[in-house]
């Protein structure tokens, strides 16, 4: 069978006694647009913390393009094509939009390292982050300041910035997440526009979301896996519904 | 200031400080000793605020690559004889940049008080070396004997400071470009991300640890050099180049003058050695009291220094400009 | 013994509270002044002594927290080491032209002097009883601590002060008394110790790297770990000077390196 984008093989994580994920086995596929949903305190968010590197399993493995990475740290792991954004937006607030964007397409082409010509005249570098900021809706911002801006709009820097590194895969933690309803749409659109070769694992609570975006969703309860499948499965799932759906609603 | 938004070229405020320094040069001979070190200081200040306002490493034991250069090039001189002075300065930037390397290996995966105890480890090992070692540094008397032969064989060191003046001066100018081409270039822009959001530089691929030692070198490097220029200049090489004080003076300097804005460097030393210069000899209580207050007051109200208040004091005029433009239309 | 008791007022401001206060060497060397104006001036007995260094100490301390402590809780490390400087800087100047440039003369009760015979061993009275009085603080603070919720609403307080203050908890007042007793135990250790370490102008200087060390080897949040780390350093540098005393505080230096780098959250740390 060919590797998944991003697998993990009975990923585990204790806290002492506490079990925050237990024997996790997942597969994002090539091009997924995959959703990871769950009621508060299931582990969703230690469990991407994981895959991006930032906290180390307590046993398991992850695989990233079939190459084992479990032992590989955060900042290698994005070098080879791991994405993400952060639920609480991690934006470098006092400098520009572009500045941002730019920072990241420099490390990826590692112009990063050059100490001699001026930033400013790396063309490249500004092109290409511009180009990115068009597609994002953003042009008009680049030079603002990023702690100006409304929360909506810092919402989709962060998806730009990473989308800037070229991941073959992406996290996305509560991309939707704080922002108001009338911003939602444009993060959809975003969503929506994402190129097609990326896999894509999203986590959200926002179900409009989820069910528009995702073509298939895993549901995770207490640190394991519920159940996985269509979301046309998952919202007929009567175990989703009484473990999560139910509480969504209630 | 850094960043791929921001204009690298030389505005024509920033030639100031060099003509003043010339200017001082020809108008005031007697107070050269002064302005060597006023200029050896603001080289170490560069040399801080690249990994302080910078990449936002908070270190108290800077003195030890300031003290390891003065000693180097000292040592060179008082007990080996070279005393040709790039020599010394070479000598000095290496065994500064080597150690630098070594320490900043070693302590930057920690942070915050971890850190900051290392660095002031580092630097009290340090003097506690110099110390014992007084065969080798005159111990608690320091090290004597280092003289300088003439600058490229023509300029001598004269008992004016002139050619000292000179050669710190061009020194400075050298360190200085070379911060100003770091700080503009993509390096610069990193570091700055590093500060801003460490968590983000690691979520965009950036080696933080090993940009970080590489920063680290470097400016160890340019505080050797400054010591180095100490060591030669004042022919004399004291205990306190290492230990608490320098590091802990060096800080208020560049708090004074205002952090991670390349002149803020300029600033602090300057006003500082000259107040202290004047103060601190004849009322040494108040100096401290006086240092104390102001660090407190700074602290609480003005975080960017001198070059904070002066600009808002911008900002202030051109709101104010604009406003009078708007109201009079 | 005395690192420890000024020591873990540090841990306890430091810790418990996150601040980086490197003056806390001015509250002890303020207790030391005050144990010495107490006896010598006014007369007093050593105990009364004692608590008034406490008190005073504790007191001054609040002043200095509502004034400025407070309002740089939440400001970086970089600020926080800044003002604490500036703070020992003034302090110093101010205890020189106070009390001039030599230590104070402390004289201790007759019934502390002179020597305890124990264990066929004859140990100094007065380290004796330092050593009983700092279990009896150790013993109190932690009961006082881990025992009852104080401890852990000081943390609560610190992790996320307002959540704190929605739950009903008065962070101000909290943090004031916190304070005053992390620095009300420095002043009475300085007092405590004056008669072994001289409590003069610099003493904040000198013992600065000292009381870090306690605090950064034993660990932010934690009561045992600075008691360990002085007792550690206390037997370390005794034996280092009876040993090898051409290397002095060198190795001091070099064990507390090796420790942070082993352990960079102290041996007890609890602080992410």
């Amino acid at each position: 069978m060919a590797a998944g984008a991003l697998e993990t093989e009975k990923l585990c994580k204790s806290f002492g006694a506490l079990t925050v994920a237990d024997n996790i086995s997942f597969r994002l596929e090539p091009g997924a647009r995959h959703a990871l949903i769950g009621p508060n305190g299931a582990g969703k968010t230690t469990f991407v913390n994981m895959l991006s590197g930032r906290i180390p399993p307590s046993s398991g493995r992850i695989l990233l393009g079939g190459e084992d990475i479990t032992k590989v740290n955060q900042s290698a792991r994005v070098r080879r094509g791991l994405g993400r954004t952060f639920q609480v937006t991690t934006l470098f607030r006092s400098l520009t939009v572009l500045d941002n964007v730019a920072l990241g397409i420099a490390e990826r082409e590692r112009v990063s390292r050059r100490m001699w010509k001026p930033a400013s005249r790396h063309d490249e570098i500004k092109d290409e982050a511009m180009a990115l900021l068009r597609t994002l809706g953003l042009a008009d911002d680049a030079r603002s300041v990023v702690h100006d801006l409304p929360y909506g709009r810092q919402r989709r820097v962060e998806i730009a910035i990473a989308l800037g590194l070229k991941p073959k895969v992406l996290l996305l933690d509560e991309p939707a997440a704080g922002v108001p309803s009338q911003d939602s749409g444009r993060i959809l659109e975003v969503l929506g526009a994402l190129p097609g070769d990326i896999a894509i694992l999203i986590i959200e609570h926002d179900m409009d979301v989820v069910f528009r975006f995702a073509n298939r969703i895993t549901v995770l309860v207490q640190g394991q896996v519920l159940v996985e499948g269509r979301p046309d499965e998952i919202a007929a799932d009567r175990r989703v519904r009484d473990v999560y759906l139910g509480e969504a609603h209630g | 200031m850094s960043g791929y938004t921001s204009d690298p070229r030389i505005k024509w405020p920033e030639w100031l400080p060099w003509i003043a320094a010339l200017a001082f040069f020809f108008t005031m001979p007697e107070y050269l000793a002064l302005g060597s070190r006023i200029l050896i200081y603001i080289l170490f200040a560069l040399s801080l605020d690249l990994i302080l306002g910078y990449a936002g490493i908070i270190t108290l034991g800077h003195s030890a690559f300031f003290g390891l250069g003065a000693y180097s090039a000292g040592i060179l001189s008082a007990k080996y004889g070279v005393n040709d002075p790039f020599i010394g300065l070479v000598a000095a930037a290496a065994m500064a940049a080597l150690l630098g390397m070594a320490t900043g290996a070693l302590i930057l995966r920690t942070k915050a008080l971890t850190l900051l105890m290392l660095t002031l480890a580092i630097t009290s090992i340090l003097y506690e070396v110099a110390n014992r070692a007084s065969w080798l540094t005159g111990g608690n008397d320091g090290l004597s004997g280092v003289t300088m032969a003439p600058i490229l064989g023509l300029f001598k060191f004269d008992l004016f400071g002139k050619t000292a003046f000179i050669y710190c001066l061009v020194a400075l100018f050298i360190g200085w470009l070379v911060v100003r081409r770091l700080i503009y270039s993509p390096f610069g822009a990193m570091l700055t991300g590093i500060r801003e959001n460490t968590v983000r530089m690691h979520a965009v691929g950036a080696p933080v640890y090993w940009r970080l030692v590489l920063v680290y070198t470097i400016s160890a490097t340019m505080a050797g050099i400054a010591g180095a220029l100490l060591a030669q200049v004042n022919q004399f090489v004291g205990l306190n180049v290492l230990g608490l004080e320098p590091s802990g003076d060096l800080l208020v300097m560049l708090i004074l003058g205002g952090v991670g804005r390349l002149y803020g460097a300029f600033v602090g030393p300057v006003v500082y050695l000259i107040a202290q210069d004047y103060l601190a000899k004849a009322y040494p209580e108040y100096w401290y009291l006086g240092i104390g207050v102001l660090l407190i007051v700074v602290v609480l109200f003005a975080r960017g220094g001198i070059l904070g208040i002066w600009d808002k004091w911008l900002q202030a005029l051109s709101r104010q400009k604009s406003s009078a433009r708007a109201s009079a239309r | 013994m005395i690192l420890y008791v000024i020591s873990v007022g540090l841990s306890v401001t430091m810790g418990l509270m996150g601040f980086i206060n490197l003056a806390h060497g001015v509250f002890a060397m303020a207790g030391g002044y005050v144990l010495s104006t107490a006896m010598a001036r006014l007369g007093m007995p050593f105990p009364v002594a004692l608590l008034m260094a406490f008190i005073v100490v504790a007191l001054g301390s609040i002043l200095l927290e509502r004034l400025l402590y407070s309002r740089l809780y939440t400001a970086g490390e970089l600020t926080q080491v800044l003002f604490t400087i500036g703070l020992i800087y003034a302090s110093v100047a101010i205890a020189r032209m106070v009390y001039g440039t030599l230590a104070v003369p402390i004289v201790l009760p007759d019934y502390l002097k002179g020597q305890v015979h124990f264990l066929s061993r004859d140990f100094p009275t007065y380290r004796v009883f330092l050593i009983v009085f700092s279990m009896l603080i150790i013993l109190g603070l932690w009961f006082g601590v881990e025992r009852t919720r104080w401890g852990a609403m000081v943390r609560a307080a610190v992790d996320n002060r307002a959540m704190a203050q929605s739950v009903g908890i008065n962070t101000s007042v909290l943090f004031m008394l916190t304070f005053a007793l992390g620095s009300g135990l420095a002043g009475l250790g300085g007092a405590l110790g004056a008669d072994i370490l001289p409590v003069d102008w610099g003493y904040p200087f000198e013992h600065l790297a000292y009381f870090l060390i306690v605090v950064a080897v034993g660990g932010l949040g934690s009561l045992r770990g600075p008691f360990i780390a002085a007792l550690l350093i206390g037997v370390a540098d005794t034996a280092c000077k009876y040993w090898v005393p051409e290397f002095g505080a060198f190795l001091i230096y070099l064990t507390t390196m090796g420790i942070l780098l082993w352990r960079p959250m102290g041996l007890f740390g609890m602080r992410a």
